[in-house]
């Protein structure tokens, strides 16, 4: 770290820990291919159920002669690390083991995820990378609002914003008026958070009197659920700041996988330690940068946990082509959907990022909702609740079922679907402290 | 003449005015009176208060979303055509009527009507010159 204490902006605009950012990609993909086959054949030799897997499609280690021969390999999916819980996927005796994590499943068992010191190293920098990548600058300030303890967010965020040279204030989530008053008192210029927590506080912010824009914020970092360009500049004209997207998962390291530089055309993932693929998730043949599908990714150097061909979920697409900051690692498009968000409602599928561009397209920002499914007589009805804003509210019944009205004609010109829109009170749909909830399924399946 | 009323907006649910009016209470706002349009999902409250500033400020605080308009308080001769010749004065003008709505007191013979028109000046001009008494605020409150 010690490369890093006499990096300033004015000098280097480039970061020492973003070197790998600007790799040749010649030189890239040989370091890529040299990464995979050591992390395959450590996983091959120390974790019995991956090495049976391979075994049971006569896979070798050896086979792996090109990048394109990862394609022989089985995929990994959550439900992995549940059946082996908590250590079967370790590729480290404890004893090499320094740290432990868990997310929280939403059924049943965590999923525990395990770093050696060198993993713990590896994950310090890319937070590094993604953080210089978001134009966060030595001297800093970064309320880092992620949740600390078992969830990789707080810890994780934490380690490289203090490696970057960055003050860093350990908040963890929760405590909203605490958060107001030192985003205020201690001139916080960074935070890091869940775009949706964002909200929350600038609401809260706004109903105290406080302008978050007179304030010394100047960028947000936010990740860990999906968001809409719509909540982007929602947060940006309500802040007066910069918001900045990221991506990662505890599957394969935490936050750090990918970023958005200042151009925010995509997110750079940090492909020397991430391999990401983009396949169909219906046939998992592997598509081509470019094409939407899945996002898979393959841990390259991580020891404790090595992941291959981890299925996401999150549906993507790569972007090869050049990036005006430079870069040459790939990047990933905004996560705007994940395969198991998708709703199907009357056979079609429906994900809740449409239904935002849908009351974006009547409203000028996104209000608070929420979508409620119901089975009534074995059909599927899907209701979104809108808070009223003051920006819309009148006196006559007339304009506010016009508006109801509205609305209901977008999400159908959106998804294709009838809904029933239905206004209610302000504050009544319960606020996230985390990641947003906002589909209630209360469909009966029979 | 124009008199502020305050109206909110309200889910169909049980407890749900009541809280509207717990809350002015304990901010010691009276309310002179109300009235309530409604649909099968929600309901605007209109009220008209003493203290419309202090009453928009405590439902504000308590989360509520309160639109202010102005109305036009108007008396009506407690007799049949008591209002048919009232309108009848407006129409002439041009002057519509949003919504209209029964005041909760009486004053002697006169019942009082509370009027949203599209024009409010208009209609107190229209009114006035009809020889009709609309009430300002310092007789409302009285």
């Amino acid at each position: 770290m010690s490369a890093f204490e006499f990096w300033n902006d004015a000098d280097n605009p480039v970061h020492p820990a973003s070197a790998p950012d600007y790799l040749p990609l010649e030189r890239l993909r040989e370091m890529q291919l040299h990464r995979l086959q050591v992390t395959v054949a450590r996983a091959y030799a120390r974790v019995p159920p991956f090495r049976q897997r391979l075994d049971e499609r006569g896979v070798k280690p050896a086979d792996l002669r090109g990048l394109p021969d990862l394609a022989r390999l089985p995929f990994s999916v959550k439900s992995d690390l549940r059946d082996h819980y908590p250590f079967g996927l370790c590729a480290s005796p404890m004893a090499d083991i320094v740290r432990l994590h868990a997310s929280s499943g939403t059924t049943g068992k965590p999923i525990v995820v395990a770093y050696t010191a060198a993993d713990l190293e590896v994950w310090r920098s890319v937070i590094v990378r993604t953080l210089a990548a978001a134009g966060v600058r030595r001297g800093d300030v970064v309320q880092n609002c992620y949740g600390y303890g078992l969830f990789t967010g707080g810890l994780g965020v934490h380690a490289g914003a203090e490696a970057m040279g960055a003050t860093v204030i350990p908040m963890s989530g929760g405590n909203t008026e605490r958060q107001i008053m030192v985003m205020k008192d201690f001139g916080v210029t960074v935070v890091c958070s869940t775009p949706s927590y964002f909200l929350h506080l600038a609401d809260e912010a706004q109903k105290q009197g406080l302008d978050l824009r007179k304030l010394k914020l100047r960028i947000g970092v936010f990740g860990a659920e999906p968001w809409t360009e719509g909540m982007r500049e929602r947060i940006q004209t309500m802040a007066g700041i910069r918001a900045q997207d990221i991506y990662g998962l505890s599957e394969i390291i935490g936050p750090g996988v990918a970023a958005e530089c200042v151009h925010r055309c995509g997110l750079h993932i940090f492909e020397d330690h991430f391999y990401p693929e983009i396949i169909d998730p219906d046939t998992g043949a592997v598509l081509p940068d470019g094409a939407t599908g899945e996002l898979v990714l393959t841990t390259l150097s991580k020891e404790a946990m090595p992941m291959i061909r981890y299925r996401t979920r999150d549906l993507s697409r790569l972007l090869r082509e050049p990036c005006a900051c430079g870069r040459t690692i790939r990047r990933l498009q905004r996560i705007s959907a994940r395969s198991d968000d998708m709703l199907i409602v009357r056979g079609v599928n429906v994900y809740p990022s449409q239904i935002e561009i849908a009351l974006l397209s009547v409203e000028a920002a996104l209000p608070h909702y929420r979508i409620v499914l119901t089975r009534e007589a074995d059909l599927d009805q899907m209701e979104v609740q809108v808070e009223v804003t003051a920006a819309h509210f009148t006196d006559q019944v007339k304009t506010l079922e016009a508006l109801q009205q509205r609305l209901a004609e977008a999400v159908l010109r959106v998804t294709g679907i009838h809904a029933r829109v239905r206004l209610v009170e302000p504050n009544t749909i319960q606020r996230s402290e985390g990641k947003a909830k906002r589909v209630i399924d209360q469909r009966k399946l029979t | 003449m124009k008199i502020q009323q305050i109206s909110l907006f309200l889910e169909n649910k049980p407890g749900h005015l009541r809280a509207i009016c717990r809350a002015l209470a304990d901010a010691r706002v009276n309310i002179v009176t109300l009235s309530l349009a409604d649909t099968q999902q929600f309901g605007i409250v209109r009220l008209i208060v003493e203290d419309w500033q202090r009453a928009r400020a405590t439902l504000e605080q308590a989360g509520f979303v309160v639109h202010v308009r102005e109305v036009v308080v108007v008396t009506v001769p407690d007799r049949p055509g008591g209002l048919a010749d009232l309108l009848e004065s407006i129409e002439k003008n041009g002057v519509n009527i949003e919504y209209m709505y029964a005041f909760a007191a009486r004053r002697e013979d006169q019942a009082v009507m509370v009027f949203r028109f599209d024009d409010p000046d208009k209609a107190i001009a229209a009114l006035q010159s009809a020889g009709r008494e609309v009430l300002a605020g310092s007789e409302l409150f009285k």
